[in-house]
């Protein structure tokens, strides 16, 4: 019953989340934005306090039914090893403890030193983030885009088509590895991952083994079958020392069904709120060596002994016991830690590379592949649409909300929720090794529009902190650069002025591209050639109000010049309130 | 008391309907048998029934339905899929249909479907196996490029069509949509350089039977143009007529004006645009009610067509059927045409006309003149999307609007399935090169700034 309660819950909740991952209509933050906010590590990161103590509480009422219920990864697991069909395939194993341990270090250490996607690398819900977002979310798009066109076809307007396209090669290879290694882990022995990897799952280990409800094991009752042993996915009940390490049992109730002699129980027994450690051996605990089958005294036990039992737990039920230096990791909150080493990385300006910017987007400016310069003839077709190409920003563009390059980095885990949930394909995972696949705005694909803070909304770590639209119109992540080279008026002495016409903020004026051209004493424009001239054909280049603008793309989006932008974002370390 | 069947009753009151339908328009000589001998409800075309008008010159009949060969059904291009093509099996159903009830008028142009459409229609001719003098070809000399400017190149324009089109002469040549760019662009596409001199001699010499122009927009040059009838003795003449513009303030519009200087001269008219576009068919729900509780059982395509058909003095109204539906439906309206009475011609160019205009669509008949934009913007998909949306009613006035929000999913979603992103208004930077080549003479870079603007307001949600 209790695993069958585990089982659907688990069920709910691994598809709710998944659906909140590839969701990009904006509908599932709203009900089910939660679900991202109440993972451990997010939480931790957000110092989402609340999510904390009720993390604690159930664990230390129910041990790491978060492993098996919450956490998606380890649903992911259960349903991978529920694949191979045999029962009864696993074996105890002894606790990796000096590898669990280091894993944990590891990513405190990663958290500290600003580089939370290596800390992400091994956590596991912004690894079950990555998975989904590589993998389900462009099957789910596509899916979707079938039944567009089918709503399409029936004239509604309940679904539509989105572009479904590769937003990272190494996001999708690292998700591809990680989720194979994760694979054959979990087909092999069952939470393996979770418990020698995972730091969650170690770091709620030394609650858990203070559980308030926890799988113990009758001796009276049990016949050392192994049952239990070869069904627990976490190889942490040694059957012939009866001894279960709750440090690593995640709660999922398949030892209990499996046991035939009713057994195993969900129990209270223990020394209630006391440590069980080797510190205080006056209770009897000794550990998991000290469980030792005592065959005369469990003979002697009468069958019916439950009361018994509740006064005696330390004959029946066997507790692992944790290391007492290791009871200070949960003191190691690496989250806050900002240190200031890493702050100038970015803001170093290599004199260098703004001249090899600037010829490289001079020697673009000569292929432009833009318009048709054949003269049009015939009536309709399309002139072929230019694909834009990002251009080489010297400073990356963080979505606004970021506050900072800094505090995204040490922020962010690199889940991809925000990735995913982008509904103007802006944030795409970072290549970069110092953000390695965390989110990354480029404007190639759309801007960053003026009504939307999607991602500030559904980000669970405060790596994008939620703001109002209000906030997000004026918040600058970044200014437009001008690039002389691939202006149309500039070059080509034509009309256009779309930057100017389409920027939101305002914030990009024209003016005469030479000047050669003039309004007279009338205010009517006079061309090169002393006439008089249509004001709409007047040549006229953009200049921007770096104070006024945002950073937010639609200037370069929407410049008619490809692959390369005569128009482009940089990037600001720190953002900034205008 | 006297039993009656089934089939009787349907026989008496299908009598009793035609003969309403008699009593309401008093003209109608044909009866619309619409119930065949076993009571079933029967759609067959009217055969060998098509009106012919006759070219007062030269005797030619000519049928009143003329085909257009410029939206002709596409599909999906084999070897690149991002690019679709003539549906050429198709348009041979089609062309096969035409003629077997009575359409012996074809209209083309070497601008058409992006230069494909003259071939087409030689191969829709040739597969049909037709005897050359059983129908008549009409194309132009469309030489809108300043790099078509010379003599020779309308030399060779003129012999391209004849070899595309498989004939040694054409019925029907037009100057093609003159007006445009003033009396200066006449002169310089057809004047100075002596092609319509040279366009005489050909005439002259029997390898074009008629000469005539096409005009849309400047009325200075429909005026010149028919002030020299003594001197180039036009053989017929190509304008816009439908009921939405038969009074407009635009004399090179006003479909009145221009078809009476025509009746003046005594120069057969052929008409364009009698439909705009689907304009004309595409009406708003009420609009539909309004023309549907004349007549319930006519298309209300039929009004435009019997309207644009009803005058004496034109030779043929062209229309460009892209489906089948569309054919049979004209081939019903056209076999016989039943002219409208005094009455419904001002019912449909006074209070239907205005009621249509009431809306505020933008008024592109999707010709595709403009295209292709060289900012690879779809501008008649945009536009038609727009009107769509007007005549469906999501273009709400304010965020208070009754249905707001459906009507902004509605609009928003749907400019993304009319038109890719990469194509959509906020590509244009208003370059201008499109505004010669539009025939209803839209400023279009204006239209599409509006459109823009209004879909940034839908996006941002701010009024």
């Amino acid at each position: 019953m209790l695993r069958k309660i585990r089982i659907s819950l688990a069920a709910v909740f691994w598809l709710l989340i998944t659906w909140l991952l590839v969701d990009f209509t904006g509908t599932a933050h709203v009900y089910l934005g939660w679900m991202a906010r109440i993972q451990l590590m997010p939480a931790l990161l957000a110092m989402n306090v609340g999510v904390l103590i009720f993390l604690l509480a159930l664990t230390l009422l129910w041990g790491r039914i978060y492993c098996s219920v919450i956490c998606p990864l380890g649903v992911m697991q259960d349903i991978i090893s529920w694949f191979r069909r045999k029962k009864f395939k696993y074996v105890y194993t002894p606790a990796r403890t000096t590898l669990r341990y280091a894993m944990v270090l590891f990513t405190g250490a990663a958290l500290v030193l600003n580089l939370g996607w290596l800390a992400g690398l091994v956590l596991p819900y912004s690894t079950y983030g990555r998975i989904t977002g590589a993998i389900t979310a462009p099957l789910y798009k596509l899916a979707n885009n079938a039944l567009a066109q089918l709503a399409e076809h029936y004239d509604s307007y309940a679904v539509y088509e989105v572009d479904v396209w590769l937003k990272s090669v190494s996001a999708l290879v690292i998700a591809l590895i990680v989720w194979g290694i994760i694979a054959v882990l979990a087909w092999r022995g069952g939470r393996t991952w979770c418990n020698t990897v995972c730091p969650v799952g170690t770091l709620l280990g030394l609650v858990s083994r203070y559980a308030w409800y926890r799988p113990s094991i009758d001796k009276s009752r049990c016949n050392a079958c192994g049952l239990c042993e070869r069904s627990c996915k976490a190889g942490c009940i040694n059957s012939k020392e009866h001894s279960i390490d709750l440090s690593r049992c995640v709660m999922c109730g398949d030892c209990m069904e499996a046991c035939r002699k009713e057994a195993l129980t969900l129990s209270t027994e223990k020394a209630p709120f006391k440590p069980v450690t080797n510190r205080n051996p006056e209770n009897g605990y000794k550990g998991r060596n000290a469980g030792k089958p005592r065959p005369a005294e469990e003979k002697a036990a009468p069958r019916n002994n439950k009361p018994k039992v509740a006064a005696q737990p330390k004959d029946n039920v066997v507790a692992a016991s944790p290391k007492p230096e290791t009871a200070e990791a949960p003191r190691h909150n690496p989250r806050r830690r900002k240190p200031k080493a890493a702050t100038a990385e970015s803001s170093v300006a290599d004199p260098g590379r703004r001249a090899v910017l600037a010829s490289t987007a001079f020697l673009a400016g000569a292929a432009v592949l833009r318009a048709q310069h054949k003269p049009k003839t015939t009536d309709g077709g399309y002139a072929p649409i230019i694909s834009k190409k990002a251009p080489q920003r010297q400073h990356r563009i963080t979505p606004p909300g970021s506050v900072s390059l800094r505090n995204l980095q040490s922020h962010c885990t690199a889940c991809q929720l925000c990735v995913d949930a982008c509904p103007n394909d802006v944030l795409r995972p970072s290549s970069s090794l110092s953000t390695f696949m965390q989110p990354e705005v480029s404007f190639e694909r759309g801007y960053c529009r003026p009504e939307c803070n999607r991602c500030s909304e559904v980000c669970p770590t405060g790596a994008i902190k939620p703001i109002t639209i209000e906030e997000r119109t004026a918040t600058q992540v970044g200014h437009a650069v001008w690039v002389k080279e691939l202006c149309i008026p500039a070059k080509e002495g034509k009309p256009c002025g779309n930057c100017s016409r389409r920027c939101p903020s305002g914030a990009i004026q024209l003016v005469p591209a030479s000047d050669k051209y003039r309004k007279n004493e009338h205010g009517r424009w006079i061309g090169p050639d002393g006439k008089q001239m249509d004001g709409r054909l007047v040549p006229m280049i953009p200049v921007v109000n770096v104070e006024k603008c945002t950073g937010c793309g639609a200037c370069e989006n929407l410049c008619p010049v490809g692959p390369q932008s005569a128009i482009y974002v940089e990037g600001h370390d720190v953002h900034r309130e205008i | 008391m006297k039993q009656i069947n089934r089939r009787d009753f349907l026989k008496i009151s299908g009598t009793a309907a035609t003969g309403s339908a008699l009593a309401g328009c008093g003209v109608k000589q044909e009866s619309a048998e619409k119930l065949d001998p076993a009571g079933q409800h029967t759609t067959e075309l009217p055969k060998g029934k098509m009106t012919y008008r006759t070219h007062p010159h030269n005797g030619d009949k000519v049928s009143i339905l003329g085909y257009g060969w410029m939206r002709l059904p596409r599909k999906k291009d084999p070897n690149n899929p991002n690019q679709d093509m003539i549906d050429q099996e198709e348009v041979n159903r089609l062309c096969n249909k035409a003629f077997e009830y009575g359409v012996n008028y074809f209209d083309t142009s070497p601008a058409y479907c992006q230069g494909k459409s003259e071939e087409s229609l030689g191969i829709a001719l040739e597969q049909s196996g037709r005897s050359r003098d059983s129908y008549y070809i009409a194309t132009k000399l469309s030489n809108f490029s300043p790099t078509q400017w010379s003599l020779e190149a309308g030399q060779q324009m003129f012999e391209n069509s004849l070899k595309y089109l498989k004939t040694d002469y054409i019925d029907y040549l037009l100057l093609h949509s003159i007006g445009g760019g003033g009396l200066d662009n006449l002169r310089k596409r057809y004047l100075d350089n002596g092609l319509l001199a040279w366009l005489m001699e050909q005439r002259a010499a029997g390898r074009i039977r008629n000469l005539g122009f096409s005009f849309h927009g400047d009325v200075k040059v429909y005026d010149y143009m028919l002030e020299h009838h003594d001197e180039y003795k036009w053989d017929f003449v190509q304008i816009q007529l439908n009921y939405i513009d038969w009074h407009d303030n635009d004399k090179g519009r006003d479909g009145e004006y221009l078809y009476n200087e025509l009746v003046k001269r005594n120069i057969p008219a052929v008409i364009m645009e009698p439909l705009l576009g689907g304009r004309l068919s595409k009406v708003p729900d009420h609009v539909v009610a309004h023309l549907k509780s004349r007549k319930p059982e006519d298309s209300v395509a039929s009004w435009a067509f019997r309207y644009a058909g009803t005058p004496e003095n034109i030779l043929t109204v062209l229309s460009g059927m892209t489906y089948m539906e569309h054919l049979e439906d004209n081939i019903r309206t056209y076999s016989p045409l039943v002219p409208l009475t005094e009455e419904e011609a001002r019912w449909l160019d006074g209070e239907t006309a205005n009621l249509i205009e009431s809306y505020p669509t933008i008024p592109c008949n999707d010709c595709k003149y403009c295209m292709p934009c060289p900012y690879a913007l779809d501008i008649p998909a945009i536009l038609l999307h727009y009107n769509k949306c007007v005549n469906q009613g999501n273009v709400p006035e304010s965020q208070q609007a009754e249905n707001y929000q459906k009507a902004r999913r509605a609009f928003l979603v749907g400019y993304d399935r009319s038109v890719p992103r990469l194509r959509q208004a906020n590509r244009c930077i208003s370059c201008r090169e499109c505004v010669s080549h539009c025939p209803q003479n839209i400023d279009i870079p204006r239209e599409l700034q509006r459109i823009d603007r209004f879909v940034e307001k839908l996006k941002q949600d701010k009024w």
